[in-house]
């Protein structure tokens, strides 16, 4: 059987076999997979994607395995929600919220780029893999990996959230902390991965992995009832998610399963780490690496691989891309929390409030209908919540003192002998 | 004076195989003109039509990012390690994926 997908420069055009490699040997840019669409007309319509699993291998014809590859991990398939009370609070009458903060089994978007990186390192024959992480990444490699029993390197900088160290360890997987900042340990990885035969999901995996970030696309096309959005915001880091989106959308609009529609692209960082946002702002695609300073660490790459391909996607589509204080990161998080359900990482901050401010700046109009992305979850950051609500004092198992706590807490007698008592 | 330069694997297939070289550049212009007259081969790999170095290479000076330090501007020292890592990234943007053109003819 032909494998229906191939790795080729994104700035010279060069084509390579299928192989654990990122950089072209030609002129040292980065490789992308090249799916073949035409090979997947067939398979990729509405109905056979729905008659396919409730994970993101329903897209399988359009990620890079094998057309017989049995997925181990339902990864993807995360609620689309609609979000009328944050929308009231923020001026949207059609927002929704792609919900990746219950991405399975990690509770991230990364369990989607894992999945498939996983899956060509069994067939690249790898026994060990590894990655470079802020956080999300190594749990998701961590999981993964054990269920495939393939051994595992991971590579963080030593600060980390202490819930991300905690839940990558759990499942086994040989932690090393590395004093430095993401991009430091992302240097490092890629000597190691020249040196050591190893697959580095994030570096000669990348490729792979990348793609597995189009099913966030995918979904939201589905999810809508087959139709794409006005606008898409997008949480940045390295910049290669925006990118991938927008990737999937047009191969949807070129295999006809959506109508072509020309989506803004709107990207969000935290302040503290913001070389993607000031190039979009500058009007540039020359990134200024930046020394990261912010409390988004799941974001915090000051030297972002695909941020010149996120700066040309977000100004390409009439986009924008906002940057936010950690400040406005903290009360995001409990904002969409408040009032949609959906307790978010400080990543989900740094979207939240974006989309809020594009809003307000009418960079998106009201009724326009736009999906800000959440891609993780708040249990693994609640130390940005620390000192947020004082520890409430203990009362007596008795009505009375409840009915005392009620009064002092509302100052209002009403409540207590009103219509919820009786 | 001398500065140890380490090269990446991706450039190996244009340096014999060389991985490491010692270099009396002072600086990263001249450390660049050093590599390319040291290997030819690797000259019209190294830098795009326009004869600038590609974007996506990056030099590393002990540990720190050489923009850091003020680029081209920066004196490099006696016992610098000097680091070149090729960017890794996946994106796509520009071009179509379906017939590969930035002025996409198919869609």
């Amino acid at each position: 059987m032909a494998v229906a997908y191939e790795l080729r420069c994104r700035e010279c055009g060069k084509t390579y076999a299928n192989t654990p490699l990122s950089i072209c040997e030609e002129c040292f840019s980065p490789l992308e997979v090249q799916c073949d669409l035409d090979a997947a007309r067939s398979t990729f319509t509405p109905d056979t994607i729905a008659k396919g699993p409730s994970s993101m291998w329903r897209y399988q014809s359009l990620l890079p395995v094998p057309e017989d590859y049995v997925p181990t991990t339902p990864a993807g398939w995360t609620p689309l929600l609609h979000a009328p009370r944050l929308g009231k609070r923020i001026g949207a009458n059609h927002l929704y919220i792609k919900n990746d903060a219950v991405c399975l089994p990690t509770l991230s978007f990364k369990d989607r780029v894992v999945s498939v990186a996983l899956a060509n390192a069994q067939i690249f024959g790898f026994d060990t893999v590894g990655c470079s992480s802020t956080g999300n990444l190594a749990n998701a490699v961590a999981a993964q990996a054990a269920r495939l029993g393939l051994k595992t390197y991971i590579l963080v900088p030593a600060d980390l959230e202490p819930a991300k160290i905690l839940n990558t360890q759990v499942y086994g997987a040989k932690l090393v902390r590395i004093d430095g900042n993401y991009d430091h340990v992302n240097r490092l990885c890629s000597q190691i991965a020249e040196r050591f035969n190893w697959g580095f999901v994030n570096v000669n995996l990348r490729p792979y992995y990348a793609e597995g970030s189009k099913t966030v696309g995918f979904e939201i096309a589905e999810q809508l009832g087959w139709r794409l959005p006005d606008n898409v915001v997008v949480p940045m880091a390295g910049g290669s998610l925006i990118t991938k989106i927008r990737k999937a959308f047009r191969e949807l609009v070129t295999l006809g399963l959506v109508e072509e529609k020309e989506v803004r692209f709107f990207g969000a960082q935290a302040t503290g780490c913001s070389p993607i946002s000031t190039a979009v702002k500058a009007g540039t695609e020359n990134i200024e690496p930046q020394r990261p300073y912010t409390i988004a660490r799941s974001l915090a790459i000051g030297n972002p691989a695909d941020g010149p391909y996120a700066s040309r996607c977000i100004r390409e589509s009439g986009g924008w891309a906002e940057d936010v204080s950690d400040v406005e990161i903290v009360s995001a998080i409990q904002e969409l929390a408040e009032t949609e359900g959906v307790f978010t990482e400080t990543a989900g901050g740094v979207t939240t409030a974006v989309t809020a401010r594009l809003y307000a700046h009418r960079r998106i109009r009201p009724d326009e209908l736009t999906v800000a992305c959440i891609t993780g979850n708040g249990l693994k950051t609640t130390d940005a919540l620390a000192g947020a609500y004082d520890e409430e004092r203990a009362i007596r198992p008795r009505l009375a003192d409840f009915e005392a706590y009620v009064e002092e807490q509302s100052g209002d007698r009403e409540l207590v002998g009103g219509a919820n008592v009786r | 004076m001398s500065v140890k330069v380490l090269l990446p694997n991706a450039f190996q297939k244009h340096t014999d195989g060389a991985r490491e070289i010692e270099s009396k550049a002072h600086n990263l212009p001249e450390l660049i003109a050093e590599i390319e007259s040291s290997f030819p081969a690797l000259r019209p790999h190294l830098r795009d039509e326009q004869g600038q170095v590609r974007r996506f290479i990056n030099f590393y000076v002990n540990d720190e990012d050489i923009r850091f330090l003020g680029n081209e501007k920066y004196a490099f020292k006696d016992g610098d390690e000097v680091l070149v890592i090729p960017s890794i990234a996946g994106g796509s943007c520009c071009c179509c994926s379906y017939c590969g053109r930035e002025e996409c003819v198919c869609c």
